[in-house]
């Protein structure tokens, strides 16, 4: 470790034993950060957040794939299943495992071979699923893991242990953990928003999974609408101008100041709410996409026109990331498929899989995936066999947490890599298995922190987002 | 010598230790003050309670592990001496790798500690509160008057003075009544409250304005908002889909309690144990609905034995947290890393809650899930006896009724002769009934003859006889479109004719306004006119129309697919049981009246005579029909009425108690079957009495017995930090090892004492609290306090902080005088932006948000609907929980969102508008004077004449603005559902005025 990094871990430490310890007992106005805010630790004096060592990237989005996508397919196709065709899943392979109650009682596990072809991505040679053509083409840019593995087995479990390190409500989000250990990057915008799309019947998705759980409540993500107002009560009031706006908060200002500048709780709360004056400005400017060059709009497909899509969405995501933005969460809601799964996959890879990947190559473009990391994945896998019955063209597919796929791209990913293989059937892991806290503990290091001293003291413990688990996947590390 | 000290009170995990006296100090640095804090911090992760985690044999966290690396006296003699202070990074303590370092101060204090002859004693919160001699003061005067008014302000002087800091003086009497009646009711003072203990601010008269504060219902409202975060109340269950229960109930007891002054011992021994009181009340059971309050899975797929452990998991948790002050959560996969529980005391404790009789996935994804209470009120009782007596004459009218159709029936199959249907028709049925089963649902009945397309008309006619909900036909596409045509009985009866072209964005939807009886023969038309309009789709039963409402209207393109029309079943609509007959498929609108081609045919076939019978009773003998649709509509009456008795989530106990296991690393499906459990409480904090059997009861018992060290003193803590905003431990979830050291631990001892001795009067503890100078100090800070105690932990001022999310919205609404302030009852629905809920749900779930109309707009926040998927907004934007969990402690954070918010929400800016009318008619055309008043409602205090100043300033500036655009002005002061007054450009100009106001740093904070 070379001499800065070493300074900046005693730093940081030091900022960070400070913090356990007054940080929530202030109760007395002194928790003001979040627009415009250093990281909770601290700051290097040059405006970059103290981290334990040098990050590799300073932004984040993760577009979840919520309901869970089958492996089989996107991203860990097996052709080689069409063999088995409706034959019982081997009782050798099953090992006995627990099963959902919407298939535990079936009577026969047919083994269903994906309908989709699958194909040999240009340049990299990796195996993927005909519903990615669009993937498939930025695969050299990705790392496909297809070795994850989760410990839930039914959704609202399985996303909240995703998005916060824990199956249970209680734990601040992935995006409240990097508000809170980086601070913000730019002076009139949330540190963390997220955004969320769907098809018609999906599962649900909860605040939680974006909240602060026990961080103080500015780390939250901020959800963007695709309602008229974009951020809620952005909007002055009909018949409120921004000009008497403007004379309300020049008076406010002149009376909390003449109050108790010396306060410094009144401080922070003038601070605020100049910035929430920014943000009325700052927001419609974000959203507002009427600058984008045809040729952009059409890498993302035709959805892009149409406010509300996964495709606005992803271009919404690098508009905030070129504003630095630390976190952009994207949900996009429909992947559960019990039943008609082909017809039901195929029409929503058609609307996530070229919008995917236009955000991967707009932000190359523009420079910015060197130090942006993106991830792009589900709660957990789905199974071999069929759900209900099997038919030439149709079948559907239970939940297994036993094995699921997701890629990475950009800031100190390896670029144009496999990690991990599943077996013939994908039920079990064969190679390299990654759990979520090692996911988590990776993406953190490549943020700059050590996933064990990342902590916060809640209730006489010094929680992580990696709870007490998770190893740094040092293999995709570029 | 003093390594004479009894070893028995080192803190030896999983031993019993009695609750006896600490040790009289040593010399030496503090023990459990100085020291325990450091070695929990950096030592016990691995040299501490839990046996699995420990390193090398050692442990840290009793006096015999210690004295096996230190030589009492001679820190230079001390293995542990020298590994602190290693260089070598092979021998250094605590290990490099785990980036936990020591300061040189910490280990200064290690180094006293062991030179001192390695005093111990056992940690504060472990030990009875001890009898407290009132401190030594040197100077008991503060601004020329004697400062003591209460024990407690001997102790907060006598600390002060130890730091060499001195009270404030007093706080106005303006800002004191604004404080207490904001700490005491979460509402601010009047003006004429103002006036009254301005014109008499003696001791006297404030003594009187608490008493009146206590009293009075608003208190108790206060109170429980308080009490619900720790309790994790919410109306919905939580998870997934996250539908509504109907937890109000509980809700009302805890107001209840709190109105009657129920002692605080009772108070919490009811809802751990209320139900297994002898002779439990209907309020002893329903005070059990606390430990119900847990989120409860109905996702489909869930597995019952992981989410039941979780429930009791989660009871253990939130009961330690409450009435404990420990946190128990860390047990459940090990021994605790820091406090002296072991995992085998966590499922001990585990195991009083392990036999209630409950599921861990519910199937009911509405609504309350069992066990239940009912809890009726006279309205309900009164109101059953009603609809009983109306039933029983019904019935009597059906017996006659049914005597009456038999001869009929041989005249009627006698003119069925000649009555055939003459309409022609593109498809007829079949003359037998069929059964709806197995392979017929999966059977195309009907091909395409019959297109049914959107500009075309046809007529769809069948006899049905259902059984279920379900679909009865379908002409559909088996994909998200839905695109066709059909018609469904619904869950609830009722029955709704679909045409689609893509649902939901294009189709027509209309649904009968009443359900269909079940179990009888109809004849039910769906009758289309081609316009693609909604008003142009008709239900008809037995040839007349039923009214419908409409639910979709935006039919605009094709609705013909090739699907085949198939009886009994479509794609999410449930498969219907019953029988159908006569499918007639008509090319226009069918006849008028009801048709008889169908029994017709009947009575041309013998063995079809039941069947016949049947029709006539269902469909033809009026009487009879009439007679019996009245039976069974009092019966759904009813039905609705039971249904309309709340009832609320408690507890009860199995009949065969689950046996308990320590689950192996917390694992639901890892029970160590060779590691049962009797239920038992920690060692560390004793044993139940013998002689009792160890269930609930007798937990509770133990848990408030004035014994526990820590019932009491968390208690007390809870209720000091309502008042000066952090807890004399500050730590009040975690009264453990890792928690705060109390500021004040004789004042917190004293206070726990009274507590108990005053039979747990909880108001006797806060008027305490109040009448204490302590309390009553102005909040002003002065810069050199500030900078030597910035939380104000000694107490050298009093208590300034922003208001809660409740507060905030109480007092805008109860200044502008739109407040509805009514106790109790279900929860309600205040201004919400739409969409939040529908956004999140795909598709499914609870439907929207539906806001209320009147008073529920209005009406305290401790009555809002909390969505635990989805909190209200700006709630959960001023740092109020989600209630998913147990949390009794807030952050209080500054974001740029609560200034938009308390700008931009209805609430706030309907608030103003009615603020700036209540000041107008108080004081017609004298702006100052509406200044001077809503500043005055808001602050508690008039405003300084450069602020008045400034505040007429902004209202000149806006009025101008408003009157070149009187529009605006209109639109300002039409926001909300509240009367809007006559618009004016002064009006206007006022309401954004208040606007300022209800938004000055003063008016948000409690000072």
């Amino acid at each position: 470790m070379s001499q800065p990094q070493a300074r900046r871990a005693d730093s940081l430490d030091q900022a960070q034993a400070l913090n356990r310890r007054q940080f929530l007992g202030c109760g007395m106005g002194l928790g003001s950060l979040a627009l415009g805010s250093t990281g909770a630790l601290g700051s290097l004096g040059n405006g970059s957040p103290l981290t334990h060592f040098a990050p590799k990237a300073k932004r984040v989005i993760y577009l979840h794939q919520s309901g869970a996508p089958s492996q089989f397919e996107t991203l860990d196709p097996k052709p080689g299943l069409e063999r088995y065709r409706a034959q019982e899943l081997p009782e050798s392979i099953r090992q006995g495992q627990r099963l959902t109650t919407m298939t535990s009682g079936q009577a026969s596990f047919p083994i269903a071979p994906s309908i989709f072809p699958a194909s040999r991505a240009n340049p990299t040679g990796t195996l993927l699923s005909s519903l990615m053509p669009h993937t498939a083409r930025i695969s050299d840019r990705l790392c496909i893991v297809r070795s994850m593995h989760t410990e839930a087995i039914n959704h609202d479990p399985a996303i909240t242990f995703c998005q916060t390190g824990s199956p249970l409500a209680g734990r601040p989000s992935f995006g409240a953990w990097m508000a809170y250990g980086l601070g913000s990057m730019n002076r009139d915008l949330p540190t963390f928003l997220v955004m969320v799309s769907s098809t018609k019947r999906a599962q649900p998705l909860y605040e939680r999974l974006w909240g602060s759980g026990f961080l103080p409540a500015q780390y939250q993500g901020t959800k963007l609408r695709s309602a008229a107002e974009p951020v809620l009560y952005l909007d002055n009031p009909p018949g409120q101008s921004r000009d008497v706006r403007r004379t309300m908060l020049d008076d406010l200002g002149a009376l909390n100041r003449a109050a108790g500048a010396q306060d410094p709780a009144v401080a922070a709360r003038i601070e605020q709410t100049e910035l929430a004056f920014r943000m009325q400005a700052a927001v419609p400017d974000l959203v507002d996409v009427s600058d984008e060059p045809a040729s952009t709009l059409e890498l993302y497909g035709p959805d892009v026109h149409k406010p509300g899509t996964y495709a606005r969405n992803c271009l919404l995501a690098r508009r905030m990331i070129e504003r630095d933005v630390r976190f952009v969460q994207l949900y996009h809601m429909g992947w559960d498929h019990h039943g008609t799964l082909p017809a039901d996959a195929a029409k929503i890879a058609a609307a996530t899989d070229q919008p995917s990947a236009a955000l991967v190559l707009d932000l190359e473009r523009r420079g910015l995936l060197d130090d942006t990391l993106v991830i792009w994945g589900g709660e957990f896998g789905r199974t071999v066999y069929s759900q209900g019955a099997l038919t030439a063209t149709d079948y559907g597919r239970d939940h297994h947490p036993r094995c699921f796929s997701l890629w990475l791209a950009g800031g100190g990913i390896r670029p144009g890599m496999t990690l991990g293989a599943t077996d013939e059937f994908s039920y079990n892991i064969t190679e390299d298995p990654t759990s979520v806290h090692d996911l988590h503990a990776t993406l953190l290091h490549l943020l700059g922190f050590d996933h064990m001293r990342l902590t916060y003291s809640y209730q006489g413990r010094d929680f992580r987002l990696t709870d007490v688990e998770g190893e740094v996947v040092r293999k995709i590390l570029a | 010598m003093r390594s004479m000290l009894p070893f028995s009170l080192g803190l030896l995990a999983g031993a019993p230790l009695s609750w006896g006296p600490p040790q009289e100090p040593s010399g030496g640095p503090d023990y459990d003050r100085t020291v325990a804090p450091i070695l929990s911090e950096l030592c016990f992760d691995c040299h501490g309670p839990d046996g699995a985690a420990r390193q090398a044999g050692l442990r840290l966290d009793t006096r015999e592990g210690v004295l096996e690396v230190a030589e009492p006296g001679s820190r230079t003699d001390s293995e542990l001496w020298s590994r602190i202070r290693s260089t070598d990074p092979d021998l250094r303590m605590p290990p490099p790798e785990t980036g936990e370092i020591l300061s040189p101060d910490q280990v200064e204090t290690l180094g006293a500690w062991i030179d001192a002859g390695v005093p111990v004693q056992a940690h504060w919160a472990f030990v009875a509160p001890q009898p407290q001699a009132s401190p030594a003061i040197t100077d008991p005067l503060v601004a020329g008057r004697p400062f003591i008014a209460d024990e407690i302000d001997a102790f907060v002087l006598a600390a002060l003075e130890e730091n060499g800091l001195r009270p404030s003086p007093p706080a106005s009497p303006a800002t004191l009544l604004r404080r207490v009646t904001l700490d005491l009711t979460g509402l601010p003072p009047t003006p004429l409250e103002l006036d009254a203990f301005l014109a008499d601010p003696s001791d006297g008269a404030y003594a009187a304005a608490v008493d009146a504060l206590l009293d009075s219902p608003r208190h108790a409202e206060h109170v429980t908002t308080e009490w619900l975060d720790g309790a994790r109340y919410a109306d919905t269950n939580g998870y997934q889909n996250d539908f509504a229960r109907h937890q109000w109930p509980w809700r009302d007891w805890v107001l209840r309690s709190f109105q009657a002054g129920q002692p605080y011992d009772e108070f919490a021994l009811e809802q751990i144990a209320g139900d297994l009181l002898p002779g439990a009340t209907r309020d002893q059971i329903l005070a059990t609905g606390f430990q119900r309050n847990h989120r409860t899975v109905t996702e489909a797929g869930s597995l019952d034995e992981e989410w039941r452990v979780e429930n009791v998991v989660d009871r253990v948790e939130t009961t330690s947290t409450v009435f404990l002050g420990l946190t128990m959560g860390c047990a459940r996969c090990h021994d605790h890393k820091y406090d002296p529980i072991t995992q085998a005391e966590f499922f001990g404790l585990y195991g009083f809650f392990n036999s209630i009789d409950e599921k861990g996935v519910y199937e009911e994804t509405r609504g309350n899930v069992a066990p239940l209470i009912e809890v009726p009120g006279p309205e309900h009782v009164a109101g059953l006896a009603e609809i009983g007596e109306r039933l029983e004459a019904a019935q009597a009218e059906l017996k006659s009724a049914t005597e009456a159709a038999e001869p009929e029936r041989a005249g009627w199959i006698d003119g069925l002769g000649s009555t055939a249907w003459k309409e022609p028709h593109v498809h007829a049925g079949f003359p037998e009934p069929l059964v709806l089963e197995g392979a017929l649902k999966r059977a195309p009945f009907l091909a395409s003859e019959v297109p049914l397309a959107a500009d075309q008309a046809f007529s769809v006619a069948a006899w049905v006889r259902a059984e279920s909900h379900g679909a009865i036909w379908a002409k559909m596409a088996d994909d998200d479109t839905y695109r066709g045509a059909d018609l469904v009985l619904f869950q609830d009866g009722r029955a709704a004719a679909h045409l689609i072209h893509d649902w939901p964005e294009n189709a027509i939807k209309v649904v009968t306004e009443e359900p269909l009886p079940l179990g009888v023969w109809m004849h039910l038309t769906v009758a289309y006119d081609g316009s693609g309009k909604a008003a142009g789709l008709r239900i008809l039963r037995g040839g007349v129309p039923l009214a419908t409402r409409i639910e979709a209207d935006s039919l605009s393109a094709a609705t013909d697919v090739a699907a085949p029309l198939r009886l009994g079943t479509r794609r999410y609509a449930g498969e219907l049981r019953g029988s159908v007959g006569d499918l007639r498929v008509l090319d226009h609108a069918p006849p008028q009246g009801l048709d008889l081609a169908w029994p017709q045919a009947l009575a041309a076939d013998p063995d079809q005579a039941g069947t016949l019978r049947a029709i006539h009773r269902d469909a033809y003998a009026a009487t009879l029909v009439a007679a019996r649709e009245r039976v069974a509509e009092l019966r759904s009456e009813r039905e609705d009425f039971a249904r309309s008795v709340p009832t609320a989530m408690v507890l009860a106990e199995r009949t065969e108690p689950r046996p308990t296991y320590v689950l192996d690393r917390g694992r639901y499906d890892a029970p160590r079957t060779d590691h049962p459990i009797t239920p038992h409480v920690p060692a560390v904090l004793g044993a139940l009495p013998a002689e009792a059997p160890p269930d609930r009861l007798a937990l509770a018992r133990w848990i408030t017995s004035p014994a526990n060290p820590l019932f009491a003193r968390v208690q007390v803590n809870r209720v000091w930090k309502r008042f000066f905003g952090r807890g004399l431990a500050a730590s009040q979830e975690n009264f453990g090892v890792q928690g705060d050291r109390p500021s004040h631990p004789a004042l917190l001892d004293s206070l726990a004492l009274s507590f108990v001795e005053s039979g747990y009067d909880q108001r006797e503890l806060e008027r305490r609290i109040v009448l204490s100078s302590t309390y009553r100090q102005s909040s002003k800070a002065r810069p050199a306090d500030y900078e030597r105690d910035p939380g104000n932990a000694l107490l050298s001022r009093g208590p300034r902080y922003r208001l809660d999310a409740e507060a905030i919205r109480d007092s805008a609404l109860f200044v502008s005088g739109l407040l509805v302030e009514r106790l109790g009852g279900p929860p309600t629905r205040p201004y919400q932006p739409p969409g939040l809920w529908s956004e999140l749900a795909g598709g499914a779930g609870q439907g929207p948000y539906v806001q209320d109309t009147g008073e529920g707009l209005w009406r305290r926040s401790l009555y809002t609907h909390r969505k635990r998927t989805v909190p209200h907004p700006t709630l959960a934007t001023l740092d109020a929980p989600g209630f998913e969990i147990c949390q009794v402690r807030r952050a209080r954070t500054n974001t740029p969102l609560q200034v938009l918010a308390l700008l931009n929400d209805v609430t706030y800016v309907e608030a103003s508008r009615a603020l700036a009318e209540r000041v107008a008619n108080e004081h017609p055309g004298d702006v100052q004077a509406q200044l001077r008043s809503g500043f005055r409602r808001c602050t508690g205090r008039l405003p300084a004449e450069t602020e008045l100043a400034t505040l007429r300033g902004g209202y000149d500036r806006r009025l101008e603005n408003f009157r070149a655009a009187p529009q605006s002005a209109a639109e300002l002061l039409a926001v909300g559902e509240s009367r809007a007054p006559d618009p004016s450009p002064e009006l206007a100009a006022l309401a954004t005025t208040m606007a300022v106001i209800l938004n000055l740093d003063e008016t948000l904070t409690k000072q």
